[in-house]
């Protein structure tokens, strides 16, 4: 017998912002929780098991945060696992917990992931020194920029390239309620006249900082037949991991990305990512990535990526919409990240996005990555189940 | 799919108090040698990786990312990482090998408690808007659960004693513990608990290989089949429960079908003397059980893989023919929050 198909039944996010100063980070954690349980109009009895994934546990300065967790989460009495593979932490939980259901070990799982940025400093947080060990260089900008210069000058991209991508997340982010940044008044001008933080990622082709979680729930076909909604199904779904630093690694384009993507696509029986996907949510902390990741996830050949950014085929009403919630770039609550763009994908199979929303989007990928570009989790999402 | 998963080799470090200039990534790459060696696997032959281990105890973000090194992840594999012991790290694989995306998982966790106070460290898993502030040490709410126990006519301190008696007498034969033999009652660390009820603080990694089905067979002569396994959290507020018990254990137990069928051994993960006496009530063991021959986690107790080397110790006594039917068990949070049971058993002899 072959695994159970997944399907997304409930999806609920916070208001992405600066600092939830009204919230302790169990009420963070809940709100988004009961969200994705009224958007499946399920109790908490409903739930068989949690798991919950996050960044660092340095950034809130709690260690192993879920036992805390465990009550404002409804677990007492029940499973609950605490997933982190850095920045693609957000995927990799909801993976881990669609494997629950896949292996019918649960009928229905609660997903979430969280940061509350405002609790410590994640910049610091990230660059604690360690005798003998290559510092990460003042946050996670210092580390990437050099990679985004070797695209640069790999793929002869012009300079202008990320200041696209910035503008259109940030206009994208305007149409999502739930987005951390909403510039009302940007323009592709301020963007690139922003002051220049590391060459060449210029302030507003940067993340913010956020406290916001994201919540799914999970359940199995029979769980799916009761929902009040569409729900979106898992048609593919898979983690790759490769060392930090080593000889021959290819900081541009890993190789577990590319890995990974292909895992998902014949999982999906995806033939051509380009034709076959109609929306995609990849994680872009810094602008370039947008062209850096569209090329690694085989949306377009070695360096024509940024082809695809500068003819507006990533814009939301372009061929291959990219970032439609505004992406990381507008919303960073860091351990939470993966799942948004998990949970974004979802929402546009459902037919649920909103304003943000793809006409006719069928299937949708989403995206996570983390570490040095070493941890990558992803999933293929559609608005129909699995071929039985 | 009912899938039979078993873990097909166990291997681990010896404990000590510490391992000095040992990086995380030494410390544990020998023990991942050792158990693919015992198997005769290499790295790309394992079709998932999963690893527990705790930011907190290295003192660094993203700490799992150079043990990650260790491994040799190029080709790049599919692999995960939880925040927890290893022996929930286990049961992600074991999730993973149900769906029959991989055949055989590589599983490992390690600690490094020597760089820092560990007392100190662990009081930062506490509620940290009411209770955390208060730095309340692993020793002291431990005894305050012991005090509980002793109140409630569960236990004494001449019983608390002997448990810490034995389990450093069994670890006599175990090369790897860390506290072996005679060891003293020592003065008091927090009342009722002495220097004898706590575990030792120490350095250690451990590493297990799953597979499934004839695969199984063909890495292990007497694989020990995970038969079930479960786990349960508790509420976090040491006021809210009841300290002498531990329901949690107890649904994990039945969840993992513990109580079907007598159990020949028992791997307990209680740190403290104390831990031991809740874990036999929730699990309704009587003295015909083998508890702990390893010495248990009073004999070595490396946060972060003590719980993985219960389901290690309890595997390799079925691989050994030592044990056909045997409970493994590992615990996370104060006072016994979150309890994983494992029942593992061997092909008839």
């Amino acid at each position: 017998m072959s695994k159970e198909p997944v399907a997304v039944v409930g999806i609920g996010q916070t208001k992405h912002v600066a600092a939830r100063r009204d919230v302790s980070i169990a009420g963070l954690v809940r709100e988004a929780a009961r969200r994705a349980l009224d958007d499946a109009e399920l109790g908490w009895a409903d739930i068989d098991a949690v798991v919950i994934g996050k960044a660092p546990d340095f950034f809130e300065g709690v260690m192993m945060p879920e036992l805390y967790l465990a009550d404002a989460l409804g677990a007492v009495g029940k499973p609950m696992l605490r997933v982190h593979t850095a920045g693609s932490v957000g995927g990799s939980t909801a993976l881990v917990a669609a494997n629950l259901v896949a292996a019918r070990v649960h009928g229905t799982v609660l997903t979430l992931a969280f940061e509350k940025q405002s609790e410590s400093n994640a910049m610091w947080g990230l660059s604690l020194p360690i005798p003998f060990q290559q510092p990460l260089l003042a946050g996670a900008g210092g580390f990437f920029a050099p990679h985004v210069r070797a695209y640069m000058r790999r793929s002869g991209a012009p300079d202008t390239i990320g200041s696209l991508v910035a503008y259109k997340d940030r206009r994208n982010a305007l149409k999502n309620p739930y987005a951390h940044l909403h510039e009302h008044d940007i323009t592709l001008e301020k963007v690139q006249a922003s002051p220049m933080l590391w060459d060449p990622i210029r302030y507003s082709e940067t993340c913010p900082s956020s406290d916001g979680a994201c919540a799914m729930i999970l359940t199995d076909r029979a769980g799916a037949a009761r929902a009040p909604r569409p729900p979106a199904w898992m048609l593919g779904g898979a983690m790759r991991s490769e060392p930090t630093l080593f000889a021959g690694k290819d900081a541009v384009s890993p190789q577990a990305g590319k890995d990974c993507a292909a895992d998902v696509y014949r999982q999906a029986g995806i033939a051509d990512p380009r034709r076959d996907i109609d929306a995609v949510e990849m994680y872009v902390p810094f602008s370039w990535y947008e062209p850096m990741w569209l090329e690694n996830l085989g949306f377009a050949a070695e360096g024509e990526g940024w082809k695809l950014t500068e003819s507006g085929v990533t814009e939301l009403d372009g061929d291959l919409p990219v970032n439609m919630s505004g992406g990381v770039l507008s919303t960073n609550p860091i351990g939470a990240s993966g799942m948004i763009r998990f949970a974004e994908a979802a929402l546009q199979v459902r037919g649920q996005a909103g304003e943000h929303q793809v006409d006719g989007a069928r299937k949708a990928l989403g995206h996570a990555y983390g570490g040095g570009s070493q941890f990558f989790s992803m999933w293929l999402v559609g608005a129909e189940p699995p071929d039985a | 799919m009912n899938r039979e998963i078993a873990v097909v080799a166990f291997a681990q470090t010896e404990h000590r108090r510490t391992s000095e200039e040992l990086s995380e990534v030494e410390m544990l790459m020998p023990v991942l040698h050792e158990v693919l060696a015992r198997t005769g696997l290499k790295t790309a032959d394992i079709g998932f990786t999963c690893s527990g281990s705790s930011d907190y105890l290295a003192g660094r973000a993203f700490s799992f990312t150079l043990a990650l090194d260790g491994v040799g992840a190029w080709p790049p594999i599919s692999e995960s990482h939880v925040e927890m012991d290893g022996a929930w790290a286990l049961y992600e694989a074991w999730t993973k090998l149900l769906t029959g995306d991989a055949d055989t998982a590589l599983v490992y966790s390690y600690g490094k408690s020597s760089p820092g106070p560990l007392r100190d460290v662990l009081t930062r898993q506490l509620d940290p808007y009411y209770v955390a502030p208060l730095w309340p040490d692993s020793v002291a709410l431990a005894a305050l659960q012991a005090q509980a126990l002793i109140d409630a006519g569960d236990t004494d301190e001449p019983a608390l004693a002997a448990v810490a008696a034995r389990s450093r007498a069994d670890a006599t034969a175990n090369s790897h513990a860390q506290l072996r033999g005679s060891v003293p009652r020592g003065e008091y660390v927090v009342r009722p608990l002495r220097t004898g009820d706590c575990p030792p603080i120490g350095d250690g990694a451990a590493a297990v290989v799953l597979a499934a089905g004839e695969r199984a067979r063909e890495l292990c002569e007497r694989p020990a089949w995970i038969r079930g396994i479960d786990h349960r959290i508790e509420a976090h507020g040491l006021g809210v429960r009841d300290l002498t018990d531990s329901p949690s254990t107890r649904l994990a137990a039945e969840k993992a079908g513990a109580f079907q069928r007598p159990v020949d051994t028992v791997e307990l993960h209680a740190p403290f003397t104390s831990q031991e006496v809740v874990l036999r009530k929730a699990l309704k063991l009587d003295d015909s059980v083998r508890v702990n021959p390893s010495g248990g986690a009073l004999a070595a107790n490396p946060v972060m893989a003590a719980g993985l080397i219960r389901i290690g110790e309890a595997a390799a006594r079925i691989h050994r023919g030592e044990s056909d039917r045997a409970l493994a068990h590992a615990t996370s949070g104060p006072c016994l929050q979150q309890n994983l049971v494992a029942v593992l058993e061997g092909d008839p002899r």
